[in-house]
C-alpha cells in the first residue's frame, strides 16, 4: 500500500492541493484569492513537472497494474503541466480585467490535470474511465465560466452533452472488451487480443476508440470543438488546445499500444481512416473562418490528424513521432494564444482575422513572432512545426503508410492558405482602425518564447528528441 | 579556414539579425543605415565566396570544403561544393550585392525589405552547398517565406494573388518531394547526399493499382522531385505562377527570382534526379525532352503577345529555361556543360533585363509596352545597354546567352533529332520578341508627351551594369571561364549515369533471363 501511494504521490499532492484550496478559499477570501490561487497553482504544477521529469528513470506499476509510471506517462505529465500552468500564467489578466476570475478556475484546471495525469498513465480500462471523467467534468464545467453569456454556457452544454454521448460510447467498448477478455487490466486484454482478436473485443476496440476519438476531436468526432472553443472565454480555449489534447493522445497510445498491441493492424486502418480525415477537413473547413478562435479549432483538429498519423504507424518511432509533435503543437498553441489573448479594441475581445489589418506596421516585433508560429503551424521550414511533420511523416512511410504521408502533405498545402492569410492581414493589408494588443507583459513573453523556441528549436530540439524516444520505448515492447 | 562555406552562408543571416535587433526607427538615418548594412554584408559575402572560387580544385570531382555536424533525427549538417554547385554560389553572391545597390530607391518599410533580401540571400547559398537531404529540403522551402514577404508587401497592385499563387504553387510541389526524401531516407537509411548518389534505389517494374510502373521506385521517386524541380524551374505546363511572380514582384525580387531562384530547379536536377534516380530519369527522358521543347515553342509564342514589359521578359525565362531541362536530359557532356552554362549566363542576362525594366519603371511606373516608344533619343546609354541585353537574350555569338543555347541543342541533337529542331526555332522566335520589344519601347519617335522630360540613366544605375556587362560579354567570348570549372564534375556525373544505366539493363536482362 505505502509502495502504490508512493507512486501515485504527485497526483495525490495536486489533489490534496486542491481541495484544501477550495476548502479554504470558499471559507475566507473566495473570488479575491483567485489572482493569489493562479499563480500558486501554476507554480505548483512547475514544481511537480520538474519533479516528476527529474526524478526515477524506472517503470513502477501501482495498484496491482492499473497505474504505470513509466517514462512514457512522465514526457506526457511534464507536457501537460507544463502547458497547464502557461496556460493559466497567460490568462490571468485577461480574466481579471474582464471579471472572470473566479477562485475555482485555477483549482477546477488542477483537477483536470490530475484527470489528466490519470490518463496518461491508466494501466486498467476503470482507470482510463475514471481520469478521463474527472478531467472532462472539470473541463465541462470551466467551458461554461461565463455564466452570463449565452455563447458560453451553449459551449459548456454542447460540450457536455456530446462528451457524455462519448463517454458512452467509450464505457460500452470497455464493457465488450471486458466480456471478451475477462479483465479490463491492460496486460490482460493484451494477452486476451495476442494476434487474432475475437470479433466482440474487436468491437470493443472500435468503440474505446471512438470515444478517445472524441477527446482527441478527430474527425467524424470533431462537431463539439469549433463551438466550444469560440463559445468558452479564451483563456479557457486555450486550455482546450493544449494539455487535454496531449493527454488524450497519451492515452491513446497507451489503449492502444498497452491493451491493443498484439493486433496493431486491426487499429492501424482505424487511425489511418481518422487522421486522414482529420487532417484534410482541418485543412479545408477552417479556409473560410473569419473568427480566429474558431480557425484555431480547426488547425487543432487538423493537427491532431498529423499527431494520429505517427501513432497509425503502429512502431516505437512512430509513438516518439507523436510525442515530439505534440510537444511542439503545444508549444505553439500556447504563442498563438498568448496573442490572442491580447487581442483587443476599446477593453472588449476582438477574434476577428480581419482586425488583424496592418499589425505589422504598429508592432513589427509581435507581428514577426506571429508570423514565424504561424509559418510553423503551416510546417514550413525551417521552423520547428516543420520538424514535427517530418518526424511523422517518416514514421508513418515506415510503418507502410506511404498513401497516408502523401496525403498528409497535401493537406498541409492546402492548410497552409489560412494561416498564410493570417500573415497577409498582418503584412499585406490596409491599415484601419488599429488594434490594441500588449498590456500583459505575461502575453508578451510567452508569445515572444515560444516563436524564439520555433525558431532555434531546430538546432537540437532542446533534447526533446532523446526524452521522446526513451519515453516511447517505454510505452511499446 | 575550414567553414568557409558555413561562413559565406551565414554572414547575410547574421547581418539580418543585426538589423532586427538593432535597428529602430522608420527615419531617413535608420532607412540610410539598413541600406548600407544590408550592402556591405552581401559585398563582404561576395568577397569571402571568391575564396572559395580561388581555392577550389576543378579537377577533383568529389566535394569540397565539406563540414559535418549531428543534427536531429540522425541527419547531418553537412555542407561542400562540387564542379556543379560552386558557380552557383558564386552567381548568387555576386548578383545580391547588385540587387541590394538597385533597391536603393525603396522608401517602404526599408529595414524589413533588406532583412527579407539578407534571409533569402542565407536560403540561397544553403539551397547549393547543403549536402544532406533535408537541410537542402530546408533551404529550399524556407527561401519562400522571403519570397512570399516581398512579393506581398513590396509587389504590384495584384501582388496578393500572385504572392499566394506562388506560395502555394511551389509549396505543393515540393511537399511531393519531402515524401520522396523521407522514402528515401527509410529506403537507404542516410540522408548525405554523396552517400545517397552511390546508393542504388530499387528500379524493378512494379504495379500500383493496376498500374505498371516501369522503373519501380526509381520512376515515382523521380516524379516527386520532378513535381517541385518541374515547378521551380519553371517547366511548361506548371509555369503559370511565374509571370504573375515576376510582374507583381519589385524589381530586386524579379532579379532574384529569375537569376537565382529558377536555377535551383536545374540544380536540384543535375544533383538529385540524374545521379540518384538514373533509370527512372532514362524512363522518363522523352518526356521531359520534349516538355522542353514545347516550353521553348510555346512560351516563345505566348511572349509574343504580351503587352507587360516584365511578362514577356518572364515568359522568355520560360524558354530559356526549356534549353536548360533540354541540355540536362540529354545526358551528355556538351549539353549537361550547355544548361549548367545556359543558367549562369541566364542569371546575368535575365537579371540584367529586369533591372532594365525597372530602371524605366521607376521614372514612368508603368511596365506597359505601349507607354514607351523613341527612348533612345533621351537615354542613349540606356538604350545601348537594353541592346546588348536584349541580344543576349537573343542568344548573339559574342555573348554568354549563345554559348549555352548552342552547347544545349548541340548535345539535344544527339539524343533526339526532332527535340532539337523543334528547339531551334524557338532561338527565331526569341529573336523576334526581343527585338520587336526593342523595336517599341526604344527605338522609334520619340511622341509621347510624358516620355519628353526622361532623364537617361544615373551614376549609380550604370555601376550596377557596369558588372553585368563585364560578365555578359566575358563569358561570351571566353566560355572555358565557366565549362573549366564544371567540366571534370559533370564528365563524372555522366560517366556515373551511364554505368548505373548500363548496369540496370544487364541486371534486367539477367533477370529476365532466369525466369
Amino acid at each position: 500500500m505505502q509502495a502504490d501511494l508512493n507512486v501515485i504521490l504527485p497526483e495525490i499532492v495536486l489533489s490534496v492541493y486542491a481541495i484544501v484550496a477550495l476548502l479554504g478559499a470558499a471559507y475566507t477570501g473566495k473570488d479575491r484569492m483567485a489572482g493569489m490561487l493562479i499563480w500558486l497553482t501554476a507554480a505548483l504544477m512547475t514544481v511537480l513537472a520538474i519533479w516528476i521529469g527529474t526524478t526515477g528513470d524506472s517503470t513502477r506499476t501501482a495498484f496491482d497494474g492499473m497505474f504505470n509510471d513509466d517514462g512514457f506517462a512522465r514526457f506526457a505529465k511534464v507536457t501537460i503541466l507544463l502547458s497547464a500552468a502557461a496556460v493559466l500564467v497567460l490568462g490571468q489578466e485577461y480574466m481579471a480585467r474582464r471579471d472572470l476570475l473566479r477562485f475555482e478556475y485555477p483549482l477546477l484546471i488542477a483537477l483536470a490535470a490530475v484527470g489528466m495525469m490519470m490518463m496518461v498513465s491508466a494501466g486498467d480500462l476503470m482507470a482510463l474511465y475514471m481520469g478521463l471523467e474527472l478531467q472532462s467534468l472539470a473541463l465541462y464545467v470551466v467551458a461554461s465560466l461565463r455564466r452570463d453569456s449565452a455563447k458560453s454556457t451553449e459551449a459548456g452544454l454542447k460540450y457536455f452533452v456530446l462528451g457524455a454521448l462519448s463517454s458512452g460510447l467509450l464505457l460500452y467498448g470497455a464493457s465488450l472488451t471486458y466480456g471478451y477478455a475477462g479483465t479490463t487490466l491492460f496486460s490482460g486484454i493484451i494477452e486476451a487480443a495476442d494476434g487474432r482478436a475475437p470479433i466482440g473485443l474487436l468491437i470493443g476496440l472500435v468503440f474505446v476508440l471512438a470515444g478517445l476519438a472524441f477527446k482527441v476531436s478527430a474527425v467524424p468526432f470533431h462537431m463539439w470543438t469549433p463551438d466550444v472553443y469560440e463559445g468558452a472565454p479564451t483563456p479557457i480555449t486555450a486550455f482546450f488546445a493544449t494539455a487535454p489534447k496531449v493527454a488524450a493522445m497519451g492515452l491513446f497510445a497507451r489503449v492502444v499500444h498497452d491493451a491493443f498491441g498484439g493486433v496493431v493492424a486491426d487499429w492501424q486502418q482505424v487511425i489511418a481512416v481518422l487522421s486522414l480525415l482529420s487532417m484534410f477537413l482541418g485543412a479545408i473547413a477552417a479556409i473560410g473562418q473569419t473568427d480566429i478562435k474558431r480557425l484555431m479549432a480547426y488547425s487543432s483538429i487538423a493537427h491532431m490528424g498529423y499527431a494520429l498519423m505517427g501513432l497509425a504507424s503502429g512502431t516505437v518511432f512512430g509513438v516518439q513521432a507523436m510525442l515530439i509533435y505534440m510537444a511542439i503543437y503545444v508549444t505553439m498553441n500556447i504563442g498563438t494564444f498568448a496573442f490572442i489573448l491580447s487581442m483587443e479594441r476599446d477593453n472588449r475581445p476582438v477574434t476577428d482575422i480581419a482586425s488583424l489589418n496592418m499589425y505589422s506596421r504598429a508592432h513589427p516585433g509581435r507581428a514577426l513572432a506571429m508570423l514565424i508560429l504561424m509559418f510553423s503551424l503551416a510546417g514550413v521550414p525551417p521552423l520547428l512545426g516543420f520538424f514535427g511533420k517530418l518526424y511523422v511523416l517518416r514514421a508513418a512511410y515506415e510503418g507502410g503508410l506511404a498513401w497516408l504521408a502523401v496525403a498528409g502533405v497535401i493537406a498541409s498545402v492546402i492548410g497552409a492558405f489560412y494561416y498564410l492569410r493570417i500573415v497577409f492581414y498582418m503584412y499585406f493589408g490596409e491599415e484601419r482602425e488599429p488594434l490594441e494588443t500588449g498590456r500583459s507583459p505575461v502575453q508578451w513573453g510567452f508569445l515572444m518564447a515560444s516563436a524564439a523556441i520555433m525558431l532555434l528549436g531546430i538546432i537540437n530540439m532542446f533534447g526533446v528528441e532523446t526524452m521522446a524516444q526513451a519515453a516511447a520505448a517505454t510505452l511499446v515492447n | 579556414m575550414d567553414n568557409l562555406l558555413s561562413i559565406t552562408t551565414f554572414i547575410p543571416a547574421i547581418a539580418a539579425a543585426i538589423l532586427a535587433i538593432f535597428l529602430r526607427g522608420e527615419d531617413e538615418t535608420a532607412q540610410r543605415n539598413a541600406k548600407w548594412v544590408a550592402l556591405i554584408a552581401t559585398s563582404l559575402t561576395f568577397f569571402v565566396s571568391l575564396f572559395i572560387l580561388f581555392q577550389f580544385d576543378p579537377a577533383d570531382t568529389g566535394f569540397q570544403f565539406v563540414e559535418e555536424r549531428d543534427w536531429l533525427l540522425g541527419l547531418k549538417y553537412k555542407v561542400g561544393v562540387d564542379g556543379i554547385s560552386v558557380l552557383f554560389v558564386l552567381l548568387t553572391t555576386f548578383i545580391m550585392p547588385l540587387t541590394i545597390a538597385a533597391s536603393w530607391g525603396v522608401t517602404n518599410r526599408v529595414k524589413e525589405y533588406m532583412i527579407a533580401f539578407l534571409i533569402l540571400e542565407t536560403l540561397m547559398i544553403g539551397v547549393f552547398v547543403a549536402l544532406d537531404l533535408v537541410l537542402f529540403y530546408l533551404f529550399f522551402e524556407a527561401g519562400l517565406i522571403p519570397m512570399f514577404l516581398i512579393i506581398g508587401i513590396w509587389g504590384g497592385k495584384a501582388r496578393i494573388y500572385a504572392s499566394f499563387k506562388f506560395f502555394l504553387y511551389t509549396f505543393l510541389g515540393s511537399v511531393l518531394m519531402l515524401v520522396a526524401m523521407v522514402a528515401m531516407f527509410a529506403e537507404a537509411g542516410t540522408t548525405d547526399i554523396p552517400t545517397l548518389m552511390k546508393h542504388e534505389f530499387a528500379f524493378e517494374t512494379f504495379s500500383v493499382l493496376g498500374v505498371q510502373i516501369v522503373g519501380g521506385m526509381q520512376t515515382l521517386l523521380f516524379l516527386a522531385f520532378f513535381a517541385s524541380f518541374a515547378v521551380k524551374m519553371p517547366m511548361w505546363p506548371v509555369h503559370t505562377w511565374l509571370p504573375d511572380a515576376h510582374v507583381q514582384a519589385p524589381t530586386a525580387g524579379s532579379v532574384v527570382l529569375a537569376a537565382i531562384l529558377l536555377k535551383m530547379g536545374g540544380y536540384g536536377f543535375l544533383r538529385f534526379s540524374l545521379p540518384m534516380f538514373p533509370v527512372g530519369a532514362d524512363v522518363l527522358t522523352p518526356l521531359v525532352l520534349w516538355m522542353s521543347a514545347i516550353a521553348i515553342v510555346y512560351t516563345s509564342l505566348v511572349a509574343l503577345v504580351q503587352t507587360d514589359m516584365k511578362k514577356l521578359i518572364a515568359y522568355s525565362s520560360v524558354a530559356h529555361m526549356g534549353f536548360v531541362t533540354m541540355g540536362i536530359f540529354a545526358a551528355n557532356q556538351q549539353g549537361i556543360d550547355g544548361a549548367i552554362f545556359q543558367m549562369i549566363s541566364h542569371g546575368f542576362i535575365s537579371g540584367a533585363l529586369f533591372l532594365c525594366v525597372g530602371v524605366i519603371y521607376d521614372r514612368m511606373h508603368t511596365r506597359e509596352i505601349e507607354a514607351y516608344g523613341g527612348l533612345v533619343i533621351r537615354m542613349p546609354a540606356y538604350a545601348l545597354i537594353f541592346m546588348l541585353f536584349t541580344m543576349a537574350n537573343v542568344g548573339l555569338p559574342g555573348t554568354s546567352g549563345f554559348v549555352g543555347e548552342f552547347l544545349t541543342l548541340l548535345g539535344a541533337f544527339q539524343v533526339n533529332t526532332w527535340v532539337a529542331a523543334v528547339a531551334t526555332t524557338g532561338v527565331i522566335l526569341s529573336a523576334a520578341y526581343a527585338l520587336w520589344l526593342y523595336r517599341r519601347v526604344v527605338l522609334g519617335d520619340l511622341i509621347k508627351e510624358s516620355l519628353k522630360s526622361i532623364t537617361d540613366m544615373t551614376r549609380r544605375e550604370k555601376a550596377i551594369f557596369a558588372p553585368f556587362v563585364v560578365m555578359t560579354l566575358l563569358l561570351g567570348v571566353y566560355p572555358s571561364l565557366v565549362t573549366d570549372i564544371i567540366g571534370p564534375s559533370v564528365e563524372a556525373l555522366i560517366s556515373n549515369y551511364d554505368t548505373a544505366l548500363a548496369e540496370a539493363e544487364t541486371s534486367s536482362r539477367f533477370a529476365a533471363a532466369s525466369q
